[in-house]
């Protein structure tokens, strides 16, 4: 049979089970989007490069599959970084194809041409650029497969134009993977889950530490039991969120810089931590010699060098959580009763619950995503920008569910939120999907509203207009002196005027009594996103804080 | 302390970028590196010596596993093994001291590779302190130019 390169390609995503592309055309993918006007895989347009590289990120976390993007050669690449960098840093799988000029030109400054293989050698789990067709079905196959396996995260794949309308004899047999140095992580050392069976069976203060790991290796169920069996109070991460349901009497919230008092004070008080799929980021330890004093520490994670980089463990387990897990819940000994560490947490819960100044006269932003919670029963995917909404997102919406949260935590990218929305949107098409928004970062890739309306997707955004850069201005409050050195952002779009422009629907809500019917209403639009601009108090505060390389039990405005 | 890593590597071009990136993204200091082919010619050897306490030596031995090309790292810092070097010297050499430069030669069982009016090039193979004994000991004479290889490395005998 002979076939192009853009043929062995449609293939090669078939192949994959892609059903679904991010992209946007340019001269240097022309062989492809030629290829993909006579295929049923489905693209979607979008208005922004970035945007492409988030929705496919999104469409990623809430299905467990492999997102894909696509962008031309040269700046069509570039605007795709900061997407690959954020699925980079929280660990999602994605492979991201981009144009490239032809080969003969490579290396001499051709129009458009720009290394991309070069600039995300630190920002991938792995990248290819495509030199001779006849790697190209091995090559795709690889890249999804390094996505997807182990640690998940993002592989560039850079596709030559000549490469892709050359035309050569296929011969489709099975194609084999040539990865010698990749070796598939499955069963962990028995040694060490027996060693961790007996310290949780020996713990007096037990305390679970769950994150991202948890929820890309599928081990919710596992962890449920764990916990249950066991009685073992549990905090997540802010990427661990829905891993463990947030309405069970053993969820104690977030920990870390923003965590809830009692999480943060069972993180101080236990004696056994056990760290699961998690990264011991500097937002959640805090000052690294205070973190956790009186534990000792028991660490499961896939990827062996996350094991003592910042924290080191006494029993170390490098393994898939939920493997491990399966292991070792057997080997436990039943545990039921109410002890003194139980009696502790609950009093921690109660005197310190999350909490904020309710006023009838202002919007406050907490009050509004409580209510958002109240009015989806919990049953939204939410996805963030980045900043305090973010925070409050967070606290006051209990996940139950993993994938439910998409919020990007280790880039911290504002102007994610609304091409996630778009990817989660396609992805689910029947779930109520809302972007929790910020004023500033909604502003970010707000074009996104284009593509949203053009694919009738009825995503909700929020936006908790509080006119200003909140998060950074609540650190000159804190520690600058209120020196608001530019963060006020009163000058900006009439963002129901927008919503309109765009062909959307838009709303304002500057009362508390006026939050539910709005979001009923929106709720109610299935054929068209809606943009709801909240006018909330503009200096409210994230609290609970750890100050930054505190310790996680000095905490400002706890409990207030 | 320094650590020797032998590193065996698909042969394809890029992983030394790969390796070096990863080096000075984390932070780690390369004190010497060399890479070549072996005896398969889709493998090739890196000789990496750095510098550093166990805990970073176990960070970037780990994180150098995780590149998809790395696919065997071998610490043989206390393994018994040979390494080698080659350093090339320019040294000024009038020909009243000439002889004595020789001299020195033959003791560290070097070679003369070039003699020019004013210098003369010799070569050198051998572990890294013979070299650095060598450099100190041409030194009085005036080291014009110095080129080090940077260390090979292999573990003795044979495990079947
Ligand atoms: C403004 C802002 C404030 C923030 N404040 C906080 C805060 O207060 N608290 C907080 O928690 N975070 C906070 N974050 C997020 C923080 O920056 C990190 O992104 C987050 O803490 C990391 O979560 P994680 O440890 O679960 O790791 P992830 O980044 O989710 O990494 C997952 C870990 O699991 C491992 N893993 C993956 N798959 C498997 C598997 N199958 N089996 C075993 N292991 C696996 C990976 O190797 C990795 O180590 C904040 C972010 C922003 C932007
Ligand atoms: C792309 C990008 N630029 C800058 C920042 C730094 N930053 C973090 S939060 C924040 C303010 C976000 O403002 P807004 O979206 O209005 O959210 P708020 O904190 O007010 O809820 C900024 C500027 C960032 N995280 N990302
Ligand atoms: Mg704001």
């Amino acid at each position: 049979m002979r076939l192009t390169g853009t043929d062995i390609f449609i293939k090669g995503l078939k192949n994959e089970g892609v059903d679904v592309i991010f992209g946007y055309p340019g001269g240097g993918v022309l062989p492809i989007y030629d290829g993909l006007y006579a295929s049923d895989i489905r693209h979607i347009l979008v208005r922004h490069e970035q945007g492409a590289a988030h929705a496919a990120d999104a469409y990623a976390r809430v299905t467990g599959k492999v997102g894909v993007c696509l962008a031309t050669s040269g700046p069509g690449a570039t605007n795709l970084v900061t997407g690959i960098a954020n699925a980079y840093m929280d660990s999602i799988p994605m492979v991201a194809f981009t144009g490239q000029v032809t080969i003969p030109l490579i290396g001499r400054d051709a129009f458009q041409e720009a290394d991309i293989t070069g600039i995300t050698l630190p920002i991938t789990k792995h990248n290819y650029l495509v030199k001779n067709i006849r790697d190209l079905p091995r090559i795709i196959k690889e890249a999804f497969f390094i996505a997807r396996t182990n640690r998940p995260g993002p592989v560039v794949v850079d596709l030559p134009k000549d490469v892709m309308a050359q035309e050569i004899d296929f011969l489709d047999d099975e194609i084999e993977m040539s990865l010698r140095g990749y070796r598939i992580l499955k069963s962990a050392n028995t040694g060490q889950v027996l060693a961790a069976a007996k310290a949780i069976d020996e713990a007096a203060r037990p305390l679970i530490y769950a994150g991202g790991g948890v929820i890309s290796s599928e081990a919710s169920s596992e962890l449920t039991e764990l916990a249950g069996k066991m009685q073992i109070p549990v905090v997540t991460t802010l990427m661990g969120l829905g891993c463990f349901p947030g309405t069970n009497p053993l969820f104690l919230g977030m920990l870390g810089m923003h965590g809830t008092g009692a999480a943060n004070y069972a993180v101080s008080e236990c004696d056994l931590l056990i760290a699961i799929g998690v990264r011991f980021d500097d937002r959640v330890t805090g000052n690294l010699n205070t973190f956790a004093p009186h534990a000792r520490v028991i660490h499961i994670d896939i990827d062996a060098a996350e094991i003592g980089k910042n924290v080191g463990p006494h029993i170390p387990i490098v393994g898939d959580v939920k493997q491990v897990l399966s292991e070792v819940i057997p080997r436990l000994k039943e545990r039921g009763g109410q002890t003194s560490w139980h009696e502790q947490l609950r009093s921690w819960k109660e005197n310190y619950p999350l909490g904020y100044e309710s006023r009838e006269d202002c919007l406050m932003p907490q009050f509004v995503i409580e209510k958002i919670y109240e009015i989806t029963e919990g049953k939204a995917i939410i996805t963030t920008e980045v900043g305090q909404h973010q925070m409050w997102t967070a606290q006051y919406y209990k996940f139950d569910k993993p994938r439910t949260f998409v919020t990007s935590g280790g880039l911290g990218t504002m102007g994610f939120g609304l091409p996630a929305a778009v990817g989660a949107q396609v992805a689910c098409p029947e779930a109520t999907v809302i972007d929790i928004a910020g004023d500033g970062s909604i502003q970010m890739n707000i074009q996104e509203m284009c593509t949203a309306v053009e694919q009738k997707l009825p995503i909700i955004i929020c936006i908790m207009n509080n006119r200003y850069l909140g998060m950074v201005r609540q650190w000159q409050e804190l520690f600058y002196d209120r020196r608001y050195s530019f963060v006020d952002i009163e000058h900006q779009p009439d963002f129901v005027k927008l919503a309109e422009a765009y062909g959307a629907v838009g709303m304002r809500v500057a009362k508390p009594s006026e939050v539910e019917p709005a979001l009923r209403k929106a709720m109610e639009i299935k054929d068209r996103p809606t943009m709801i601009d909240f006018r909330v108090e503009r200096e409210a505060n994230v609290y609970p804080m750890v100050p930054p390389g505190g310790s996680l039990n000095a905490m400002l405005g706890e409990g207030m | 302390m320094k650590h020797t890593l032998s590193v065996t590597v698909d042969n394809h071009p890029g992983v030394l970028t790969r390796v070096a990136t990863l080096f000075r993204r984390r932070g780690y200091n390369i004190d010497s590196l060399t890479v070549g082919r072996t005896e398969d010619p889709a493998i090739s050897r890196m000789t990496i010596v750095v510098d550093g306490d166990e805990s970073i030596l176990e960070q970037v031995t780990k994180q150098l596993h995780k590149l998809i090309e790395v696919y065997k790292i071998l610490d043989i810092t206390s393994e018994p093994s040979v390494d080698r070097e080659l350093a090339l010297f320019k040294v000024k050499s009038d020909p009243q001291v000439r002889g004595e430069i020789m001299q020195i030669v033959d003791i560290f069982r070097a070679h003369i590779v070039d003699i020019g009016r004013k210098s003369l090039v010799i070569e050198v193979t051998g572990d890294e302190s013979k070299i650095s004994a060598l450099e100190d000991s041409l030194r009085a004479f005036g080291i014009i130019e110095m080129v080090r290889t940077g260390k090979v490395a292999m573990i003795r005998g044979y495990k079947g």
